[in-house]
């Protein structure tokens, strides 16, 4: 019974949706269907005029018509949906090409960088952090540094005075190792560093400045040598310069050291074969250093026979130099372009 | 100034020595070469002028025919003094002759038709003498009848040579003498040094009756007077007037080369007095207040009670150390010499000399300590050379003040101090060797030296450290093995205040700043500017310059000279800060403040191609302010607000002053029109008084569970009331139980009274313990807008 109509419908439904291509077509199959006078809802509702015998087998074939209808239905249903979300994605595309929004975050001097640098690798190795006053008295910046009055290099030509002789800009971070040591009134061991400014009474140009940054670094203990210096200064070096830095010492003078040394590194642009950086001898001079001298020792307060111990200082304009291949002095201090300090906004190794 | 290795050679053997390796090893050891120089001229020969005819098409060149040993040739000629016979120095073709910074090559040519193959050299153009119309009209140059056919020319001059260039450590400045410097060689080179010749031949009369001499002065130490005789005076040898040249020094004539030669080998300056004009009493003593005396220069000095001076008992003669008389010195005409070598205080030679603009190489020499064993043999070699070089006749005995102290240093030093200061192996044969090398004498008993320390080194101080280094520099600061010291392993820490500032400064680069630096010392104008409660300033006794002569107390004007400079360059979005130490003088001390400086110019967040940005404004540099105070723990326990006492350069109505419990340390604002035109924020702050404010760890706290109710409430005030005060009276209404106050609308315009403004508040209430009743939050809320009502004559908008 029926069968005529089912197979009908059935060969209906092979064709009905293929041109169906929006949402309302779509329902409107439904409707003719599916509806409450759909043709197949009508259908099953005759199930009552079949005899009992064959109630089952037209039962089963009109949920089969039922089922291809969903499964087809439920198919366009989603492709419709798919191609809407694909044409809203479509309507949003934007220029990806174009540049993104800047988020500023300062960059630190470059002072201020190898400061830091120095201060983490000095500090892992127990150094304290120490400053002092820029403006300071004789008696520290030269006279208990073996630096009496009268001495050469104490000349007041190269140091800015403020009252007499008595008080002056300090031309040296070293009164802070004194203040350091009179603090400590020759009793206890000593590791500092202290970074500061500076002045001498240099002329601005490319490679003089009158204000200028130090960093220098005191060790009184017992049975320091030479060669604990130069371990010291090899750590300092390597960290700064990168692992394949060779180092060296090479004799000098300061009246506060004895011996004094010059500490140089291996040329990092030619390696050591001699550029002009180094103007030729593969070697460049980083800092100086010495034992600390006896004479400031027993000035301070220490007695020389039980304590000893090293001192060495950087000029970290020249070490920031170096680094970052800057020319000239002057760039630390005036004429700051923002464009050169953005480029400083960088993670370094 | 240059050291001659062909002088040095002269007392250490340097003939075969690698030149560099030896520069290498000096340098090394301590003696800085800076640049090595050779002076070497190839295809230059002494020859001789077989024939000499003049040239048949011009009327002054002549044709030679020279014979340069392995040939002849035909040479042309311009010279006035070539002749047949003359010896002549030949540049043969190929030659290079020095022509300014270049070099010149010899080539065969044809001059006027005459085939020329070389050509005959005046000193000038090999470069041993400067060209000059006297040199150029000496014409070429005339060499001894005896001169080598055949042979270099320069080497026969004795100037074929290699230079170093020192550069030395102030206290080694005795190196940039030949002797003090051969012994430096020697000791690299492991070799003795032979001193120079200073014997000769005396008159039988004696100085006794011929000068007296009376010192009145400490500040001398040593002084002696020689007589040489019937001097000829005339131009130099060549060598030592290419030595001289070496050394920076222009030859005068033999007499006055002499003395400067015997202070380039010894560092023992000498002065020659003309005998006939100083008379027979020397007198040296210092000078009086206002006593002038006309130097050398012709320029007349003016002298105070620091200078030691050199007089004939009555009329100045010399400024002792540093320049002589105008009329005493040794001219064309000068028959007899007074030789003087002395040794004065080095620091009133040092004083007089740079008071004066007067420092010459002998006030150099003079302002270090010398060495008295050459003071006396500097007079004998003086006395040498001027009768070898100046047919002197030498006057028997010399005059002499002597108040040096003579002892010798004497150090003690173990074995075991090298070892342990070094922290390189040394033995005693290591020591030895080097103390040997370095000419210092040693008694050694067990490993205990006791060693002399030869005059010569005046720079070593008596303590076992400055014979260590001799040592330790000599074996090579190669030798040491790096190591750590074996110490109490700690970490080390900020100390004081330093961590406080790291930490301020990280902030504000996190909020985008970047970080400057500017100079500490300002100009007299500009330290006024931005004057925030300034204390007396610190003024330089001698400034260098007007623009940096006082320690600044603000660092605002310096910020905002680099803000120009961006602004100039184009650089529109400008975020900057700086902290420095500032200085001021209060009752007599000098007082520090650390303080922080930054600037807000253009736009925080941009993006150039879609106009989104936020520009700098005050609110801007508020949220900055707060973000960095809150940040260091202190919220709740500031106030901002708007002040009249903040500097000239300062909105009046756009700013606020920092006060930190209760303490006002600091403002921000916006720029007065009158300073720029540009809408610029600038906050300056103590970090040395926010530091004193200690604060309290971070707590965890809970979250509230019970809900929240949430009421708005807008109020319509006159303009002048301030959004703040109305938070201030709220919170005090709305008790514990109001957690939250937010600000979300402020209107004014056409909806509201022209003087009124609508400040829209949301308050947020809760209790931490219990849900709140919607009466109990009316009750209170009812309250909060009656009260605000009353106090501020408000009324509510829209309710």
């Amino acid at each position: 019974m029926y069968n005529e109509e089912i197979s009908k419908i059935k060969k209906k439904l092979e064709t009905v949706f293929t041109s169906i291509n929006t949402k309302e077509k779509l329902e409107n199959v439904k409707q003719v269907y599916m509806g409450k006078n759909g043709s197949i809802t009508e259908l099953s509702s005759k199930i009552k005029d079949v005899p009992s015998d064959a109630k089952k087998a037209f039962g089963m074939s009109v949920n089969e018509l039922k089922n291809i209808f969903n499964e087809n239905y439920e198919r366009i249903s989603r492709e419709l949906e798919e191609k809407e979300i694909n044409e809203k994605l479509n309507k949003e595309a934007i220029d990806v090409s174009l540049p993104g929004t800047k988020i500023n975050v300062g960059s630190a001097h470059p002072l201020e960088r190898i400061i830091e640098s120095l201060e983490s690798l000095l500090m892992s190795m127990g150094y304290d952090v120490v400053e002092g006053p820029e403006v300071e008295k004789d008696l520290y910046n030269f006279e208990l540094l073996n630096l009496p009055k009268g001495h050469p290099a104490r000349d007041a030509q190269d140091t800015f005075y403020i009252r007499g002789d008595e008080y002056l800009l300090r031309s040296q971070t070293s009164p802070v190792q004194v203040r350091e040591m009179l603090r400590c009134k020759g009793e206890e061991p000593i590791r500092i560093i202290c970074p500061g400014k500076t002045y001498r009474r240099d002329e601005d140009d490319a490679t003089h400045s009158h204000q200028f940054t130090q960093m220098e670094g005191l060790l009184i203990d017992k049975n320091i040598t030479l060669g604990d210096l130069k371990g010291t200064f090899e750590a300092v070096a390597k960290m700064l310069f990168g692992e394949s830095r060779e180092t060296r010492f090479r004799p000098s003078f300061y009246p506060f050291t004895e011996p004094s040394v010059e500490m140089d590194i291996s040329c990092f642009n030619c390696n050591g074969k001699g550029c002009n950086l180094c103007k030729g001898t593969g070697w460049i001079t980083v800092g100086g250093a010495g034992m600390v001298n006896p004479i400031v020792l027993k000035n301070c307060g220490y007695d020389a026979n039980k304590w000893n111990g090293f001192a060495f200082g950087f000029g970290l304009e020249r070490l920031a130099m170096l680094k970052y291949g800057i020319n000239d002095i002057r760039t630390f201090y005036v004429n700051h372009d923002i464009r050169t300090l953005n480029t400083f906004d960088r993670r370094e190794y | 100034m240059a050291i001659s290795l062909n002088w040095i050679n002269d007392y250490v053997d340097v003939k075969d020595e690698d030149k560099v390796a030896l520069a290498n090893k000096i340098t090394k050891a301590g003696i800085n070469v800076e640049k090595i120089t050779t002076t070497k001229i190839d295809n230059l020969v002494v020859g001789e002028v077989l024939e000499c005819s003049a040239h048949p098409d011009s009327d002054h060149l002549h044709v030679c025919k020279v014979s340069v040993g392995s040939e002849t040739l035909q040479i042309v000629c311009g010279a006035p003094n070539v002749r047949e016979g003359l010896k002549v120095i030949v540049a043969l073709p190929g030659c290079k002759l020095p022509d300014g910074d270049k070099l010149f090559e010899i080539k065969k040519s044809v001059i006027r038709g005459v085939e020329s193959n070389g050509m005959l050299c005046a000193l000038f153009e090999l470069g041993l003498e400067e060209k000059n119309e006297e040199t150029y009209s000496k014409g070429i140059c005339e060499l001894p009848s005896d001169a080598p056919v055949g042979v270099n020319a320069l080497s026969y001059l004795g100037v074929e040579d290699t230079t170093y260039t020192l550069d030395l450590n102030p206290n080694r400045t005795d190196c940039n003498n030949h002797i003090p410097f051969a012994y430096e060689v020697a000791a690299v080179l492991k070799k003795q040094v032979t001193m120079p010749d200073v014997t000769f031949k005396t008159l039988e009369e004696t100085i006794d009756n011929q000068v007296t001499l009376d010192v009145t002065t400490d500040n001398v130490y040593m002084y002696n007077l020689m007589i040489a005789k019937d001097v000829k005076i005339k131009e130099s040898p060549e060598f030592i007037k290419h030595r001289l040249e070496v050394a920076g020094v222009r030859s005068i004539n033999n007499v006055v080369d002499i003395s400067n030669y015997v202070m380039l080998e010894y560092g023992q300056p000498l002065h020659f007095f003309d005998k006939d004009v100083v008379g027979n009493h020397i007198v040296v003593r210092m000078a009086h207040e206002n006593e002038q005396i006309v130097t050398l220069d012709k320029e007349t000095r003016d002298l105070n009670k620091e200078d030691i001076l050199i007089t004939d008992g009555d009329t100045p003669l010399c400024v002792a150390g540093v320049m002589g008389g105008l009329n005493s010195g040794i001219t064309e005409n000068t028959k007899n010499i007074l030789i003087e070598s002395a040794m004065f205080n080095p620091y009133n030679i040092r004083y007089t000399s740079i008071r004066l603009g007067l420092r010459s190489e002998a006030s150099l020499r003079f302002e270090k300590p010398l060495n008295y064993e050459y003071c006396l043999l500097a007079l004998q070699r003086a006395c040498h050379l001027l009768e070898k070089y100046a047919d002197a006749k030498i006057v028997m005995g010399s005059v002499s003040y002597d108040k040096v102290d003579k002892t010798p240093k004497v150090i003690n030093v173990t074995l075991n101090d090298f070892n342990s200061i070094l922290g390189m192996k040394v033995t005693d044969e290591d020591v030895k060797t080097t103390l040997t090398n370095l000419g210092f004498t040693y008694q050694e008993n067990n490993g205990n030296y006791e060693v002399t320390v030869p005059n010569r080194r005046q720079d070593i101080y008596p303590q076992k450290e400055d014979i260590i280094e001799e040592v330790g520099r000599l074996m090579g600061y190669d030798n040491i093995m790096p190591t750590l010291p074996l110490i109490k392993t700690k970490k080390g820490e900020y100390r004081d205040n330093i961590k406080f500032r790291k930490i301020v400064s990280k902030r504000m680069r996190a909020l985008g700043f970047n970080e400057i630096r500017t100079y500490t010392l300002v100009s007299e104008e500009d330290k006024d500017k931005y004057n925030y409660n300034f204390s007396n300033f610190i003024k330089l006794l001698k400034p260098m310059l007007k623009e940096r002569s006082v320690i600044r107390q603000s660092l605002l004007n310096s910020l905002m000279e680099v803000v120009n400079y961006n602004l100039n360059k184009k650089n529109k979005d400008i975020y900057l800060y700086e902290i420095a130490n500032t200085y001021s003088e209060v009752d007599n001390e000098y007082v520090e403040d650390v303080k922080l400086a930054f600037i807000l110019c253009g736009n925080y967040i941009s993006n150039t191609w879609n106009s989104l940005n936020y520009q700098a404004d005050f609110y801007l540099a508020k949220g900055m302010v707060e973000n960095l105070l809150d940040y260091l723990g202190l919220n709740n326990r500031y106030t901002l607000r708007l002040s009249d006492n903040l500097p000239k350069e300062i909105h009046p109505k756009i700013n606020s002053e920092i006060i930190v419990d209760g303490n006002a340390l600091g403002y921000f604002g916006k720029l007065h029109p009158n300073v720029s035109r540009e809408d610029i924020y600038v906050c300056e702050l103590s970090l040395s008084q926010l530091f004193t404010h200690k604060t309290s760890d971070i707590k965890y706290s809970e979250l509230n569970k019970y809900p929240t109710i949430e009421k708005d409430v807008a109020f319509v005030v006159d303009k002048s009331v301030l959004a703040e005060d109305l938070v201030k009276d709220i919170k005090s209404n709305g008790g514990k139980l109001l957690t939250n106050i937010k600000i979300f609308d402020v209107y004014t315009g056409d909806k509201i009274d022209g003087n009124k403004k609508s400040i829209a508040y949301n308050l947020t209430f809760e209790d931490k313990t219990r849900t709140l009743t919607e009466e109990e939050v009316m009750a209170i809320f009812n309250k909060i807008i009656d009260n605000v009502c009353h106090k501020y004559n408000a009324t509510i908008r829209d309710k």
